[in-house]
């Protein structure tokens, strides 16, 4: 079901977190951003996810405090992408989803997941301009 | 016929078991946990067509728990080990000469090591016309599925032959299965083993005032048929007659010997396989007998599951001991005897029995509490020096896990503290502090109090699973989990770690108080509540995914009383939802959902049906019935919820809510209408029902059901709410489960006209939202709560506590706020723009969500879901 979103002058724009060796521009080029949606799109304490160039997808959220934060929408427990359609909360003073599908959680700064120490998820960078 | 190993020891010296029980599967695994599953080969010969289940449990498969889920057995398990279990070949010979076993199927095995585990028999007493049709016995689950079988195709009368611990677990079967039930028992009591006269003459009353007639002192003389062979009664040795359509022998069971004396292993006078302390056949040492078919060194043979478990254990550290030190073994393990110590609950009643519960001992005195009114018997066994020695209690064993640890020792206060009810005299809480570290808590597994402290003070447990885990108590038949949780407390408290009750790590409060807080404030907003209320680390924070949804759901309970937006997706509401809440469908485990429309009662015309399968078929969704008479449709991607949503409300479906912690369905059989048994027309209140309490956000999902008579085919007793008609009107039933751990609902109130019925749901289902935890159902609920059913039939029948009122108008005007979620969403533009895939690509769907072919339907494409995460060759970012 497609809608024309109201739109705002602020367009939310992503980058992965760690630019790859091969990645050629430098992160201060500003073509190496990608244009998302419009920030009217977010709901604060839920996400929308995103797809990108390279055929991966991203989980963008919105916290309360109005911090924008974005990771790999792929739960990689059950390999469904569902990240973006978790709760998020912040456990000790960070900000985390919760999966949707058997609830674990990952810090939405690092990736890292806080039930299991050994499975990290992909961040990227989010900015609204 | 063929030998599949030599005599003797081939590469790998292998281990026959004889039977798959309880007592067997405990035996592989304590050969697993030493090692030897991997240096023996193992071969188990198992008789039954299934494998190990747990026959303990047996008559819970009345209640609704499957041959499946009773099963003990992990396959995987035996896989991992490389175990060949050999399912319905019973052994048939043993050539202890040759040291082999051959099964049924001709399969000969040669063994090293043999253990027998064939368990025990039902005794039939040899009475003319014990084999005729309609006799059963009660031991296994095929014995249970002919019963059933039997009881719905033609009786409507049973009866029991044995007034034991398994005489009235079949009578209740029988019960349960609708029909008249008679026992017949040839002591002057039942349970003779386990209570005394008073215990019994309890027992005697609370049955009879369920409707069960019971023939004590009295034995079965013949069993009568009809002529066509079927049976149609019983004659009694006290010159009576009792006219039945069913008759099941419980009287006993006896050890399966047969294969031991074929072979000339030594038995017993009264049967048992003669065992030594290490559980080897006195006869032979390569032979060993574990579980029910032993006859242990004390000359006793041992019908519980614990001692066979104990058993299990001695026979593998035997083995392993021998093995690693090729010595007989002897200094290891042993097996002297048992804890005969019991409690259950049959017919709903419970019964315990512990330690010297007849007062066998010299110079012993009793202390006895008898209430014949409430069906209460409480008696202790007292030594010289003031010790308990034992004790019996029928009615209310509670007290059951303190008092048999106590067993022993001289217990801290006078006895007859011990057995009075509370608020009779001083109130006394013997709490599990003041036992000795000594003290066995859990007797499955033989954890003393001591090891459980030590769980919680060196191994830094602070929870009941984690107890659990670390010492194995409360694994077993669970009875000791409540001492055990009160043990942990204590433990913990006593160490300074403060016991935080608090929801989350947000909240210091419980539900129950944020829920007063709601109410009390009119807090319509989570933000609010968590910055005024929240703890000081939380507060101004994003909360967590344990709290949002149940802030929510109190928030949505309330919503019409506080002024709060009724619609889950309004406002704030919106980010406090869990998926499945917030796109109105239930989260499938690729990220597709799906969709279950209401369907009230179960009722649905030809017509509706027909836009249901045309739905499924356009969107080529995967259709299945629910076990809640409705029709589940599977695979629906986010952007197509919308669009199959705007069908089904055209076609006047409304949302089913199998995706909220909601009312979910209101069961029902066909009635009065159509049944020629039915009483009352149970789909009309089902319906009636189900369109009251729709859309009603609660701790837990909530589910029901109607039954037009006693036959129950709409299995009301295991619903959180559940409603029997009767000949003069309603009875209603709460606390009721499937599922996991199932429970058998309670009886809240009897005969009760529409209205009346109505009323008091309203109340109850107020209640229990008003104080139960986060994902509490109503039956956890009630075994937790203070009181259990008595505080909630004086709260919301006698209306103790004076709410009765607010209960109601809360359920008033949650019926009147009530609206179509589904309706209201798909005449939302703002809300329909939430239904994509991608926001930045509204018309793609997520390709992770695929489907491929099955049985002329689609599944999910697992594969999908693990390919396609690393990034595609050359689509560098533009």
């Amino acid at each position: 079901m497609t809608l024309a979103p109201e739109t705002t002058t602020l367009r939310i724009q992503l980058r992965p977190a760690t630019p790859t060796t091969s990645a050629v521009s430098s992160s201060a080029v500003d073509d190496d951003w990608f244009a998302v949606c419009d920030l009217s799109m977010l709901i604060p304490g839920r996400g929308v996810a995103a797809l990108l160039p390279d055929g991966r997808q991203a989980a963008l959220f919105l916290d309360r405090a109005g911090r924008m934060y974005a990771i790999d929408n792929r739960d990689p427990f059950s390999g469904a992408a569902v990240l973006s359609r978790g709760l998020t909360g912040t456990h000790q003073g960070r900000p985390f989803v919760a999966s949707p599908l058997l609830k674990q959680r990952f810090d939405l700064e690092s990736g890292r997941c806080l039930d299991d120490d050994s499975v990290t998820v992909t961040t990227y960078e989010v900015r609204a301009r | 016929m063929s030998t599949t190993a030599p005599v003797g020891t081939g590469p790998r010296p292998t281990i026959v078991l004889v039977g798959h029980g309880m007592v067997g599967q405990r035996f592989l695994e304590a050969l697993a946990e030493r090692g030897l599953t991997a240096t023996h080969r193992v071969v188990v010969l198992c008789e039954e067509p299934r494998p190990a289940y747990d026959r303990v449990q047996l008559t819970s498969y009345f209640a609704g728990r499957t041959p499946e889920e009773l099963s003990v057995t992990d396959m995987e398990f035996i896989a991992e080990h490389g175990i060949e279990l050999h399912i319905g070949d019973p052994a048939e010979t043993v050539d202890r000469a040759a040291r082999t076993v051959t099964a049924r199927s001709g399969l000969t095995v040669g063994y090293d090591t043999l253990v027998l585990a064939t368990g025990s028999f039902p005794f039939v007493p040899p009475v003319p016309g014990k084999d005729a049709e309609g006799c059963f016995v009660y031991r296994t689950i095929e014995d249970l599925l002919a019963i059933e079988e039997y009881a719905k195709a033609r009786a409507t009368t049973g009866a029991v032959v044995g007034g034991g611990l398994l005489g009235l677990e079949a009578a209740g079967a029988l019960k349960g299965l609708g029909l008249t039930t008679h026992i017949v028992e040839f002591a002057p009591r039942l349970m003779p083993v386990q209570v005394d006269e008073g215990g019994g003459a309890a027992l005697l009353r609370t049955i009879e005032n369920m409707g069960l007639t019971v023939h004590t002192g009295t034995g079965t003389q013949e069993v009568v048929t009809g002529d066509d062979g079927a049976v149609t009664g019983m004659k009694l040795s006290d010159g009576s007659t009792v006219a039945t359509d069913l008759v099941v022998f419980s009287a006993g069971v006896r050890p399966r010997d047969q294969l031991a004396r074929d072979c000339g292993l030594t038995v017993g006078e009264r049967g048992g396989i003669s065992v030594d302390d290490q559980c080897r056949t006195v006869s032979d040492p390569q032979v060993f007998a574990i579980g029910e078919c032993a006859l242990a060194s004390d000359g006793r043979v041992y019908g519980l599951v614990a001692p066979g478990y104990e058993m299990a254990e001695t026979a593998a550290a035997t083995i392993a001991t021998v093995a690693a030190t090729e010595t007989d073994g002897v200094d290891g393990a042993a097996f002297t005897g048992a804890d005969l110590s019991t409690k259950l609950k049959l017919l709903g009643v419970d019964v315990a029995s512990f330690g010297d519960a007849h007062g066998a001992a010299d110079d012993c005195l009793d202390v006895v509490y008898s209430d014949s009114r409430s069906g209460t018997y409480k008696k202790l066994v007292i030594g010289r020096n003031g010790e308990l020695l034992g004790g019996i209690l029928v009615g209310d064993a509670d007290a059951y896990g303190t008092l048999r640890a106590f067993t022993g020792s001289v217990p801290p206060i006078a006895p007859e503290q011990l057995v009075l009810p509370a608020g009779a005299g001083a109130p006394v809480q013997l709490g599990p502090s003041s036992l000795p570290d000594e003290a066995i808590i859990c007797s499955c597994h033989n954890v003393t109090k001591g090891a459980i402290r030590g769980a919680v003070t060196d191994h830094a447990c602070t929870t009941v699973p984690e107890v659990k885990k670390c010492t194995k108590a409360g694994t077993g038949c669970g009875s000791c989990v409540k001492v055990l949780g009160q043990l942990v407390t204590s433990e913990l408290e006593a160490s300074g770690v403060e016991v935080d009750k608090g929801l989350c790590g947000c909240f210091p409060q419980t539900r129950e108080e944020l829920y007063e807080i709601v109410l009390a404030l009119r807090i319509a907003s989570y933000q609010q509540l968590l910055d005024r209320y929240g703890r000081d680390s939380a507060r101004g924070g994003d909360g967590c995914e344990v709290c949002k949804p149940t802030v929510g759901s109190i928030i949505a309970s309330l919503a019409p009383t506080i002024g709060a937006e009724g619609y889950v997706l309004d406002g704030e509401q919106a980010a406090l939802q869990d998926t499945n809440d917030h796109f109105l469908a239930n989260l499938q485990r690729n990220g597709s959902y799906s969709i279950v429309p209401r369907i009230p009662g179960g009722e649905i015309t030809p017509e509706k049906l027909i836009v249901i399968g045309e739905v499924a078929r356009d969107f080529g969704l995967y259709t299945k019935i629910t076990g809640g008479q409705r029709i589940d449709m599977f695979g629906a991607r986010v952007e197509q919820l919308p669009l199959i949503w705007a069908r089904l409300v055209d076609a006047g479906f409304e949302s089913g809510h199998a995706y909220g912690k909601s009312l979910r369905t209101v069961k029902s059989c066909v009635g009065q209408t159509w049944c020629r048994y039915g009483v009352q027309d149970s789909v009309r209140m089902a319906i009636d029902l189900e369109l009251r309490y729709r859309g009603l956000r609660s701790p837990h999902k909530l589910k029901s059901a109607v039954s037009g008579c006693a036959r129950e085919c709409a299995e009301a007793q295991s619903k959180d709410f559940g409603i029997i008609a009767t000949a003069n009107g309603w009875n209603l039933y709460v606390g009721g489960n499937g599922g996991a751990t199932p429970r058998h609902a309670d009886l809240l109130a009897q005969d009760l006209s529409d209205a009346e019925l109505i009323r008091l749901i309203d109340r109850f289902l107020m209640f229990y939202i008003r104080t139960a935890d986060r994902l509490e159902r109503t039956s956890t609920w009630l075994e937790r709560i203070p009181g259990g059913l008595d505080h909630i039939r004086d709260v919301v029948v006698e209306d103790s506590l004076g709410i009765c009122e607010e209960l109601e108008s809360l359920m008033t005007a949650h019926v009147a706020a009530y609206r179509d979620e589904w309706a209201e969403t798909i005449n939302d533009p703002e809300k329909l723009s939430r239904f994509v895939s991608f926001v930045n690509a509204p018309d793609t769907p997520d390709p992770v969500v695929g489907f491929v072919p099955e049985r002329d339907q689609i599944k999910p494409d697992l594969p999908l879901l693990t390919i396609g995460t690393r990034p595609l060759e050359g689509s560098a970012q533009r």
